[in-house]
């Protein structure tokens, strides 16, 4: 992106850039109410103690992953390696997706082993762990939907853009919700 | 990254420099429905904010009239009431239920909907690019989201009024279960639906803003701005975003725990209850005071929400119009900021009578008596700035003046309301309504109607009526005052706040006449406002013109850019900033704006 104005300050920050680390600021906000809640409620009466689904540690590893191909896929964005670069965000969304479907899984195995998430016969310890991966689960496919656009956007032969901000946006919120799930994994095993 | 670059982002860079510098106005073409309607100028947005606000703060002063008239003629009927709200007013008589809805929907509305996005959504917008020297905001696309997500929450309220059962009438706290239960009234049923739903969108509308706000205050001021030579508007604005940021998703957790226990059965809120023609409920080991903490850690920093953009504007209009310096800019913007954190640790002293634990009581109270230092030092520095000023009484200063005078009357019984013992005795009476009002509600509609006469020749060119405004001005505040300061010896008196029908209860029969006295006077200050709307919409059209760029003589960059300002505000290059926004009155010169350079004969500055 060129300006017309010759910029003799230091080097900012992009807005855009910078408002999506206020947004992730908002979203920890939102994360913070609801593992608070769900401490509050902890220590109150009647709280089920039950196994955590063994999916979601395979998850964590495929979140993980995903967070190593973003980033491989930011740096051939800089490196002008197109080709490349498209191979490798549609690994990452591909991830998402294949992490968003193990979600699902360990939600259908509370359900195989009767543990209500909803409904009159739920607790609210199952209903917390539901609503707040079902939460986050929506931020990943949030995540997604973006990838897919800028993979639509790489594909598009007319007009040549090779502006990282776009994929630097993207990428820095797919860490962040790589982050956000690792945190509300442990916190889910060893806090909660 | 430049403004320019910005504001370009999406057009043809190599066109943009073919055409060089001067031809900003001209860039896009604009059809009726991209200037007005689905605009990207910030200046559109506020105005879309504004009316939008005006709109919904005429149906929500027009409710308390309806239930005013409740409270101060209990016994009579009104037949035209049964023509307009039907089968709410049977006979003439405010049913019960409409009349929760009414205090509900008054609540609901005026400090979402006009005091937030009417207040901080118009002068946010329009103040933060042309105050710090932008061309837009950090995202205009985003910033055209906000007000159509806020016009989506609008409508989804508006259509809660039109369901067979009513609006949610459970207070705008929206505590459970009332909320959380569809039989456990009216109201809870469709209309909390819709009110919920409304809700959503207006954090959504609400978070686009505040990002958007604070990415363009920190990154996008002009050369020379640096953030000690903001005014202060911008830096009440950028706390105010701040603030928003981070409380509304704690709301919206809140409330994605409502939705699941309305919809899907599950005991977050719920638990041991019985209802009336329902039975017992299987919900079990739910808090609903887990609903208030979530609420109300939203809840208290929103009311600063409300307060610090109308503060940040009055320091502005009365250095204006004093014709002197802001006293104590740094101990304004550090004030501001305490207010702002402190704004995040006493949400739990709404909660002092929940069976919440005394010591823990006792620390919310000492964090909350806390509040009234940075609250005083800038009271402190209002009157300062005042004192011996050469000023100037426009209907903007007497509204901010206005406002300083109900902060003081307001914040002092704030100091009575944070102590939990007092608590006992206060809370839920009228000494809490009374409070409130004056400190948040109307001394926020004193900022927004200060800010509106003050920035009204930037926003259309013309000015507004002078005579109509003040008596627009004198109504309001003597208004105010009739009717909230009767309230707080109705409060000490234990008279509670939400009773329907005063004149069955022998404790509090004797405050009939002064409840039909206040309903009175909140008829006549209700229609007073329609001055104020009067002039603003035959203003917009038919005001006196602008002949001269900057009528108040003022030195902000915003009185910089064309009486007509395009989208890009500024034709050419944007000025540079050599000095802080308050050099009124130095060195024997009146005023000197922001873009004069510093001279080498000049005093300290």
């Amino acid at each position: 992106m060129t300006t017309t104005i010759p910029n003799k300050e230091p080097q900012r920050i992009h807005p855009h850039k910078f408002a999506m680390w206020v947004a992730m600021g908002s979203i920890v906000m939102m994360f913070a109410g609801m593992t608070s809640a769900y401490i509050v409620k902890k220590n109150q009466s009647s709280w089920l103690q039950f196994d955590l689904p063994l999916i979601f540690w395979y998850s964590t590893a495929v979140i993980l992953a995903s967070s190593v191909t973003m980033f491989l896929a930011s740096k051939a964005m800089k490196a002008r390696e197109m080709s490349r670069y498209r191979v490798l965000i549609t690994i990452t969304a591909g991830l998402g997706l294949v992490f968003l479907i193990m979600q699902y899984f360990g939600f259908k195995d509370l359900e195989a082993r009767d543990i209500a998430m909803i409904g009159p016969k739920s607790n609210s310890a199952v209903s917390f762990l539901f609503v707040i991966t079902l939460l986050h689960m929506l931020h990943v496919l949030g995540g997604v939907i973006a990838l897919v656009a800028l993979f639509a956007k790489a594909f598009r032969s007319s007009v040549k853009n090779y502006s990282s901000v776009p994929v630097e946006v993207v990428g820095t919120y797919w860490h962040f919700v790589d982050v956000l799930w690792i945190y509300l994994f442990l916190f889910y095993n060893w806090i909660g | 990254m430049s403004n320019e670059a910005v504001l370009h982002a999406h057009s043809d860079v190599a066109t943009h420099d073919a055409h060089g510098d001067h031809s900003h106005e001209h860039h896009h073409h604009e059809t009726f429905i991209t200037k007005y309607v689905f605009s990207q100028d910030h200046k559109m947005i506020a105005k879309q904010f504004l009316i939008t606000g005006m709109v919904w703060a005429v149906l929500g002063g027009l409710m308390s009239v309806l239930f005013r008239l409740q409270l101060g003629y209990p016994d009579a009927t009104f037949p035209w009431l049964e023509s307009i709200l039907g089968k709410w007013a049977k006979g003439g008589h405010i049913t019960p239920e409409a009349y929760y809805a009414l205090v509900t929907t008054h609540g609901t509305v005026l400090v979402f909907f006009v005091l937030t996005a009417g207040l901080s959504g118009t002068f946010a917008n329009f103040l933060i690019p042309l105050q710090i020297g932008a061309r837009d905001m950090a995202s205009p696309f985003m910033n055209m989201l906000s007000y159509w997500f806020f016009f989506a929450a609008s409508i989804v309220m508006l259509s809660s009024m039109f369901v067979e059962t009513g609006p949610f009438s459970g207070g705008w706290t929206a505590y459970p279960p009332l909320s959380a239960l569809g039989d456990a009234s009216p109201g809870s049923k469709t209309g909390m639906d819709l009110w919920i739903v409304s809700m959503a969108l207006f954090v959504v509308s609400s978070l686009l803003g505040g990002l958007n706000y604070i990415a363009t205050v920190l990154n996008m001021r002009t050369k020379g701005m640096s953030m000690t030579r903001l005014p202060l508007t911008i830096w009440a604005l950028f706390f105010t975003a701040v603030l928003g940021v981070l409380s509304f998703p704690v709301l919206l957790s809140g409330f994605i725990l409502l939705i699941f226990d309305r919809n899907f059965g599950t005991s977050f809120y719920l638990s041991d209850i019985f209802v009336n023609g329902v039975g017992a409920l299987p919900n079990e080991g739910g808090s609903a005071i887990l609903f208030q903490h979530l609420f109300w850690f939203l809840g208290h920093p929103e009311v600063y929400i409300i307060l610090l953009p109308a503060m940040g504007m009055v320091s502005e209009i009365l250095s204006v119009n004093s014709r002197k310096p802001i006293f104590g800019y740094m101990a304004m913007v550090g004030s501001l900021f305490a207010i702002a954190i402190l704004a995040f640790l006493v949400w739990a002293h709404h909660m002092f009578v929940t069976g919440l634990n005394p010591f823990l009581g006792s620390v919310f109270v000492l964090l909350t008596l806390l509040i009234a230092v940075p609250s005083a030092i800038k009271v402190f520095n209002w009157l300062t700035t005042l004192w011996r000023g050469n000023i100037r009484f426009t209907p903007g200063m007497l509204f901010a003046i206005g406002f300083v005078s109900l902060f003081i009357s307001g914040g002092l019984t704030g100091i009575w309301l944070g102590n939990s013992a007092l608590d006992i005795h206060l809370h839920d009476s009228y000494f809490v309504v009374a409070h409130f009002h004056i400190v948040m509600g109307v001394a926020s509609m004193f900022g927004m109607f200060a800010g509106i006469y003050h920035w009204f020749p930037k926003m259309y060119g013309r000015y507004m009526n002078n005579t109509l405004a003040y008596m627009h001005f004198w109504i309001t505040i003597a208004g105010a005052y009739l009717i909230f300061w009767p309230m707080h010896y109705q409060g000490l008196a234990g008279m509670p706040r939400r009773y329907y029908d005063f004149s069955i209860w022998e404790s509090f029969k004797q405050f009939q006449d002064l409840n039909r006295f206040i309903s009175l006077v909140a008829m006549i200050v209700f229609a007073a406002q329609f001055f104020f709307l009067f002039n603003f919409f035959y203003s917009i059209f038919k005001g006196r013109k602008l002949t001269n760029l900057n009528p108040w003589e003022a030195n902000t960059l915003e009185w910089t850019t064309p009486i007509h300002p395009g989208h890009g505000n500024w034709v050419g290059e944007i000025p540079e900033v050599h000095r802080w926004a308050y050099d009124y009155g130095k060195d024997g010169k009146d005023f000197i704006q922001q873009t004069t350079p510093v001279g080498a004969d000049e005093s300290h500055h």
